[in-house]
């Protein structure tokens, strides 16, 4: 062998964690595997794991459809055999790691001990220069040296994303256990923008990364939905309450004479809000905002535009000047987690609002707007003006202790959600199709249609809401009732009525039925109603029609 | 008239005037193997292998039974018909029907790969061979025995260490007694559910050597579970029988195991793709092996399969049956409650 090809003892560390950390059902299992893996893997894997599980994909470089192809060159399978089978595993990295023909262990001589995780992905990101065929050449010369398992994460590199249970603040535990850092110090320290192939672990745990990053934003506080009555949480005036807006929820972080707004997927979106640069001269160096990224109607009353509006411009690379009228964004805040320079998350509640009113009235341009605060001295005054949530364009109700922190991540106590109920309509399962990860091989991602007249006309696609034992009868239903033999859609007697909840209704030209629905989902399955039972079209026109008038 | 018809009662002889495994009740029925969805009750008379028939009777009850060797052949209105092992389960067998020359083949359920306890998989050369499709695609590509008991085994001892023990999920007829010869040298004592111990009882009583297990019953002290081998039917895991373990993990023994997402829907500690069926590259061998002109497809993923073959020059048609409700093809299903099901003592 001339050529020297890449080894596979560093991969299959990785490839283990990987493993370990998908077999394992209790939380303390994952976090000794990853406290393990940070005690003995190299600092550049470190890095590279760190980036992988806090969701920061290394660019593409090699498509699907070359993996797919090169795959079906080396098994001399079939197109179509090839699609059936990744319908059923429903995972492209998984699927062509269990296709390849056995491995062909490579002379040990040829391999790289020493090559890692992060070998693997600096040279993917390098070949990204190379064309075609030297891409082809390193993929094929790397799949020749793995075993199934390391094929598989090596595959899952290439195609990005890594959904294997780990949540950022469990990554971040393990961590703060192996470098002696509290976990809120992590979880700031690893959020923002930085390069993985260009940090090292040390640096990018220390305090001057912080400093030299100024668009570095805060790990967001998240809520859970309040399951309890409200009175459960104590004594009213305790609380804060505000609407829960309806739009994308973000950081504005102004610093060093410029402004960068982030998404709570800590996805950079400065480009995609130009309006806000206008904030710039407003406000003070060292000031970061969380609140709502939301589309509004003019005036100086809060009313929000529907959520599929604004859709329209995240989807889009360059805004649009026609995108910026037709869509005006706001920034409608709710939060101060810097000011002046300094950390205040650790203020109280009640403190870190006074600080955002004053800047937010010494700014006073309509874009930032206050997140107004709903007065209540009783719960059940508060339950009534939940009720008017839908007409003041919200979800429904945040509560917030006055005297708690900014906390990182989705914590139980200080924050709650309080959603109103959802819209329902009843309808008619059409099409199935198999779904992904833990729900491969089983038809569990419907379309459901309503009646209009003697048609059925399909409206949404809703998938979660059943319970395991429900989806396996659905599944049965669709594999004995489907039309067609081959490919991901089933097309299925119109029989199974469900009930489809959702949160909000708009217009829509880009569907049949001429709307479009905000977060369906199934709600329960109908087995008392009959597909003469379900709802009409004109139903559904008259919910938007009720949502327009607001 | 073709040899064998594919009626909405099962795979139909009508010039022998016998079913294979029919799915609802008739006269004459010939059964390849005692898994449920293959030998259900209400027909006059069975005709199965020795070894079939004890099970059938632990779970049909006392009916009209006749049993043969392999290769013996019985005769019904001039049509010869001969079982010829299966490799499937313990009895398992394929039915090969001939008459005036003509041979047809109903496979069952098979597998390529010799366990030590069910017999050796027989090609038997035939014109028209019926084919289970149960893991008919490339990505079912099993790991040779020797190799997934290894890794029981050393799943197995990094529990005890642990002092856990080791609950493996598999199903109580064949599965079960195929794991056996793996965990009787990781352990002195295998204990076993109830629905298991019926099972290993009637094939004792039949003559099959197998190696002995202990039946967990509601007097079983507590202190000598620790750190136990247990084999135990699906279900089982979700049950409050399996308290008594803790603390436990639990593996699952199933040729499903091969794809992550159907492990991780278990929500189980372990997963093992050890399957009593073939895979792709099995059924392939097995339909070539017979050397038949004509290829039907049944329960599995027969869509592909006979595609596939018509693609490859085999003539070949799909046939809808009733089979493959069972566990180990049912592997969509969630783990239901198997055990309770199969009348399990406790």
């Amino acid at each position: 062998m001339g050529e020297t090809l890449p080894g596979n003892g560093g991969l299959k560390q990785f490839a283990s964690l990987v493993n370990l950390l998908g077999s394992s059902t209790g939380t303390n299992d994952k976090l000794e595997a990853l406290q393990n893996y940070f005690a003995e893997a190299s600092d550049a894997d470190k890095v590279w794991v760190i980036a992988l599980f806090s969701g920061r994909k290394p660019k593409r470089t090699v498509n699907s459809t070359q993996l797919q192809e090169w795959c079906r060159e080396l098994t001399g399978y079939p197109k179509w055999l090839f699609e059936e089978c990744y319908h059923t595993v429903g995972d492209l990295a998984e699927t062509i790691a269990l296709l390849l023909p056995e491995e062909r262990t490579g002379d040990a001589d040829i391999r790289r001990p020493g090559a890692g995780l992060s070998y693997y992905l600096e040279k993917l990101m390098d070949i990204g220069k190379e064309d075609e065929p030297g891409k082809k050449k390193f993929v094929l010369g790397c799949w020749n040296l793995m075993d199934r398992e390391e094929r598989l994460v090596f595959n899952k590199l290439i195609t990005g994303g890594f959904r294997i249970g780990v949540s950022q603040k469990m990554m971040v535990n393990a961590l703060a256990a192996s470098v002696n850092l509290s976990p809120s110090v992590i979880a700031h320290r690893i959020s923002g923008n930085w390069d993985p192939s260009s940090t090292s672990f040390d640096a990018l745990l220390s305090e001057q990364s912080v400093e030299q990053d100024i668009s570095r934003p805060y790990p967001f506080y998240l809520a859970y939905a309040l399951e309890s009555e409200p009175s459960a949480l104590g004594r009213p005036e305790q609380w804060q309450a505000e609407w829960k807006w309806d739009g994308i929820r973000g950081q504005l972080v102004k610093r060093a004479g410029q402004l960068f707004v982030w998404s709570r997927g800590e996805e950079l979106m400065t480009g995609k809000f130009p309006e806000y640069q206008e904030l710039i001269p407003l406000l003070s160096d060292g000031v970061v905002l969380d609140g709502e990224i939301i589309g509004l109607q003019e005036g100086a009353e809060i009313k929000p535009l529907p959520f599929a509006a604004l859709q329209t411009r995240i989807g889009r690379i360059k805004v649009t000047k026609k995108q910026l009228t037709e869509v005006p964004v706001a920034f409608i805040a709710y939060d101060l987690l810097e000011s002046e320079g300094a950390d205040c998350r650790e203020q109280p509640l009640g403190q870190r609002r006074e600080w955002l009113e004053k800047i937010v009235k010494e700014a006073d341009n309509p874009i930032l707007r206050l997140s107004p605060l709903i007065h209540f001295s009783e719960w059940e005054e508060l339950r009534r003006s939940r009720e008017l949530s839908r007409e003041t364009g919200s979800e429904g109700i945040m509560l917030k202790k006055k005297n708690s922190p900014y906390q990182a991540g989705r914590r139980r106590g200080d924050w709650w959600k309080w959603k109103i109920d959802p819209l329902v309509i009843d309808a008619v399962m059409i099409y199935a199709q198999k779904g992904h990860g833990r729900r491969s091989n089983l038809y569990t991602d419907y379309t459901f249609a309503v009646r209009d007249g003697d048609r059925l006309v399909g409206f949404t696609k809703a998938y979660s809401g059943l319970t395991d034992k429900e989806l396996a009868e659905v599944d049965a239903f669709v594999k004995r009732n489907a039309i067609e033999k081959f490919g991901p859609v089933r097309t299925v007697k119109p029989e199974l009525v469900f009930e489809i909840a959702f949160e909000g209704i708009a217009a829509s030209s880009r569907h049949k039925s001429g709307v479009a629905l905000r977060f369906p989902r199934i709600n329960r399955w109908r087995k008392d109603k009959k597909i003469n039972e379900i709802n009409t079209l004109e139903d559904l026109q008259r919910i938007l029609r009720e949502a327009a008038r607001k | 008239m073709p040899l064998i018809e594919f009626t909405d009662k099962g795979l139909y002889c009508p010039q022998g005037a016998f079913y294979v495994d029919p799915w609802r009740p008739v006269g004459s029925a010939v059964i390849t193997h005692a898994h449920s969805d293959h030998a259900r009750a209400g027909c006059s008379s069975y005709l199965c292998h020795r070894l079939t028939r004890p099970l059938l009777e632990l779970r049909l009850g006392p009916l009209s039974y006749e049993s043969i060797e392999w290769g013996q052949p019985v005769y019904r209105n001039g049509v010869r018909i001969s079982l010829h092992p299966a490799g499937h389960i313990i009895g398992s067998s394929q039915v090969r029907v001939e008459f005036q020359g003509e041979v047809w083949v109903v496979s069952g359920d098979y597998k390529l790969e010799n366990d030590g306890l069910s017999g050796s998989f027989e090609p038997v050369p035939c014109h028209s061979f019926i084919t289970e499709s149960t893991f008919g695609l490339p990505i079912y590509d099993w790991k040779p025995q020797s190799e997934i008991f290894a890794s029981i085994r050393n799943w197995v001892s990094g529990n005890r260490e642990e002092g856990k023990s080791s609950i493996l999920i598999a199903y109580s007829l064949g599965k079960a007694q195929r794991l056996l010869s793996c965990l009787k040298e990781a352990t002195d004592m295998i204990f076993v559910h109830g629905a298991i111990w019926n099972v290993h009882q009637a094939l004792v009583r039949a003559g099959v050597r197998l190696p002995p297990v202990h039946w967990v019953t509601a007097e079983t002290p507590k202190d000598i579970l620790k750190g136990a081998v247990v084999i135990a039917p699906s279900g089982a895991e979700e049950s409050p029988w399996i308290r008594r373990f803790s603390p436990y993990e639990v593996g699952v023994c199933s040729g499903w195991m091969q794809v992550r997402g159907n492990f991780r829907r278990r929500n189980v500690n372990a997963g093992f793709a050890l399957s009593d069926h073939a895979d792709w590259k099995g059924l392939l061998q097995a339909i070539g092996a017979t050397g038949a002109r004509k290829v039907f497809v049944t329960h599995g993923f027969q869509a592909a399969l006979s595609r596939y073959l018509n693609e490859k020059g085999v003539e070949s048609g799909e046939v809808k049956t009733e089979f493959g409700e069972d566990e180990d093809a049912g592997g969509s299903l969630p783990a239901e409650d198997a055990a309770k099901k199969e009348g399990g003592h406790g």
